[in-house]
């Protein structure tokens, strides 16, 4: 079908390019950077470490890209991501297995997913204010569960989740890849994608439509807590320990700039997962720009305000209501012989 | 009559003396001035901070940045001291002028690109922190002989309790607040703007002027607030007072202040900040409960006054439902 393939990739090709920017930036800092060598029976090299780095990352903006096209916002994963790396560290320590551990965990950021879903879709609370209980109190309860010290762990199922390989790949990898083409199918391939975007355009309008948003409004949290989980889980397993205190601190909001990277608006509507999952490799790859370059990582966070604010130009109603005017006043008062010319042009940029 | 307006204000009032009476009964020593002076210091930079996180809220929106702007000037204080032979009011001059710059900044791009403020106000959140890392990521001691003499400066009750300079400039703060908001024409403007832009605009308010000016004045307390936060630890650290925009925001949604804007109290907010501050003070005080127990209570507390909250506009909604229901007919 090249109707639909050629739509998808005119919808990510902003993030394709500055995707490459990044890495392009990379390899002329470190020349090396594409290398990858197959040592110890697992993959080495600088991209193989961009795609584990940004696993949590990329983890988070799958769930936060539901969230955002519903026209709400999670700020609980950092803390959702604490908590279940504590809960996951404690069963290991109690004796159980890896699996119930990671069973725990999920249920755990189930949990709170379904505690943010009934606050905003019952309760009828704004998303922003809603997952900020959580956002406060998660962290104490994290810091409950491991009594407040750093709870480490030496049970190697659980470390494999974050710090093993599987035919020579890191599992991190193999973990956001898998469940973000998971998500993609499902939304794509069934109306579910549809339905949420609805959602996020107009509730009371979607609802009348017959579309059931109150359940489908707590599963788009659930959905987020779950993916929480699993990146907290990855995070304590990747330091073989939990900490309250530190694991996911922030990234929620590296997970909201992933999905606004990704170009998706944060007034709800369409969204693209891939776009966002892209978006989360653009932040790491700029991450590792820094750490390559040898500049001090102190001016990570003024280049990711400068990154936002570009970005905050480019997606703004009133600068694209500009252009637009710009666009559509330009040509008309010099009307020249090559008209012609510039009218099919004017309609592909609008088709854009 | 009690007025259903005042109610959430009320209820803040009561949780505070509530929670006062049931911490004095456990441990009576905390009926002292002391404590009470305690209360005043220890809260001071969060407290005015607030306030400017009461207006933005009251108009609708919100600012993540207040935290990494108390750190930026808390850490280019404490360079500008060490560096320079500046004298401190001056480099407090400047510091305050680059935060409510900032601020103003932050506003006008809210303003004028139709950005929500979540996210602008998160690009100078990583951007007021960066600065900070990148002027120093070390902590920076403060050692001026000025600071030694305003930090000396305090106001001893008979019983012991010292009111210090920064809590003064707290209520100070909080007074001026409660006048700007309640008095002015722009304080009317910033709860007509938080009541619906729409109506705001069509009722003649400044829109661009009134964001703008709301976002300076809370960049502006916020780098008050920084000061505050410098003469309180004598140091510049670009780590510290991380999170602290989410106490203000807890402490705004607790002081009764609808977090969709519109409606509240920048009294409200102050006891608000007393409340957070007396469960600190009694787990201090009870020795066994552990520090993270404050988080889960605010989390729970913040909880209970949305709630109230929701439960508040469903029964105003649902009063003016039966009214204009019943009106229809006639």
């Amino acid at each position: 079908m090249p109707g639909p393939k050629s739509a998808i990739l005119r919808r990510i090709a902003p993030q394709l390019v500055i995707l490459a920017i990044a890495l392009l930036l990379n390899v002329l800092i470190f020349p090396d950077f594409f290398h990858i060598d197959f040592r110890n029976g697992r993959l080495f090299g600088n991209l193989i470490d961009v795609l584990n780095r940004g696993a949590p990352v990329a983890l988070l903006c799958i769930g936060m890209t539901l969230v955002i096209a519903t026209r709400g916002i999670d700020l609980s994963v950092g803390t959702v991501m604490a908590v279940a790396g504590a809960v996951a560290a404690s069963m290991v320590v109690e004796g159980h297995g890896w699996g119930t551990a990671l069973l725990a965990a999920l249920l755990a950021g189930g949990m709170c997913g379904l505690w943010n879903g009934v606050l905003v879709a019952v309760l009828r609370i704004q998303p922003i204010v809603a997952t900020l209980v959580l956002m406060v109190a998660g962290r104490g309860i994290a810091q409950l569960i491991t009594e407040g010290r750093i709870l480490t762990f030496m049970n190697e199922g659980l470390i494999h989740l974050g710090a093993g390989t599987v035919l020579g790949m890191p599992t991190p990898i193999l973990i956001w890849v898998t469940l973000g083409a998971v998500a993609i199918t499902l939304v794509r391939r069934t109306a579910l994608g549809m339905l949420i975007e609805a959602i996020g355009i107009n509730e009371r309008s979607s609802r009348l439509a017959g579309i059931n948003s109150r359940v489908l409004l707590i599963c788009v949290y659930l959905v987020s807590g779950l993916c929480a989980a699993l990146a907290g889980v990855i995070v304590a397993a990747d330091i073989k320990g939990a900490d309250a205190n530190n694991a996911g601190l922030w990234l929620e909001l590296d997970a909201i700039l992933a999905v606004v990277i990704g170009g998706n608006s944060l007034l709800g509507g369409r969204f693209s997962i891939l776009a966002s999952l892209l978006g989360a490799m653009i932040i790491q790859s700029i991450n590792s720009v820094i750490l390559l370059s040898g500049l001090p990582p102190e001016f990570n966070l003024v280049i990711k305000a400068l990154l936002i604010l570009a970005i905050l130009v480019i997606q703004s109603p009133r600068i694209g209501y500009l252009l637009y005017m710009l666009r559509a006043a330009g040509p008309q008062p010099q009307p020249r012989p090559g008209t012609a010319d510039t009218l099919p042009k004017r309609k592909k940029e609008a088709a854009r | 009559m009690i007025r259903s307006t005042h109610l959430p204000l009320l209820v803040t009032l009561a949780t505070f003396v509530l929670a006062f009476a049931l911490c004095a009964s456990a441990y009576p020593a905390m009926l002292s001035t002391r404590v009470v002076a305690n209360l005043l210091t220890d809260n001071a930079f969060l407290g005015i901070a607030a306030v400017g996180m009461t207006f933005v809220i009251l108009s609708g929106g919100i600012d993540l940045s207040i935290g990494s702007v108390i750190a930026f000037t808390g850490v280019f204080l404490a360079v500008v001291l060490r560096d320079t032979q500046m004298h401190p009011l001056m480099a407090f001059a400047l510091a305050l002028v680059i935060a409510t710059v900032f601020g103003a900044i932050m506003g006008a791009l809210i303003h004028y690109l139709e950005m929500p403020p979540f996210i602008v106000t998160l690009a100078g959140m990583f951007l007021a922190r960066g600065a900070a890392y990148v002027l120093s990521t070390e902590s920076v001691p403060i050692t001026h002989e000025f600071y030694d003499t305003l930090q000396g400066l305090y106001w001893r009750d008979p019983s012991g309790g010292r009111f210090r300079l920064i809590g003064g400039v707290m209520v100070l703060t909080f007074l001026v607040g409660i006048v700007v908001a309640h008095r002015t024409r722009f304080g009317q403007n910033v709860y007509a703007l938080g009541g619906g832009e729409q109506t705001a605009r069509l009722m003649g308010v400044p829109l661009a002027s009134t964001t703008i000016c709301t976002y300076a004045i809370s960049g502006g307390l916020a780098g008050l607030s920084g000061i505050v936060f410098s003469l309180y630890t004598s140091a510049g650290y670009s780590l510290a007072t991380v999170g602290v925009e989410l106490d203000a925001i807890a402490a705004v949604v607790i002081g009764g202040t609808l977090l969709t804007g519109g409606y509240g109290f920048v009294a409200g907010t102050f006891f608000g900040i007393l409340i957070m501050g007396l469960i600190q003070t009694y787990i201090v005080f009870d020795g066994t409960l552990s520090s993270w127990w404050t988080k889960i209570v605010i989390g729970g507390l913040l909880f209970a006054f949305i709630l109230l909250q929701k439960g508040l506009t469903w029964a105003t909604q649902a009063r003016r439902r039966t009214a204009t229901g019943s009106a229809a007919p006639s």
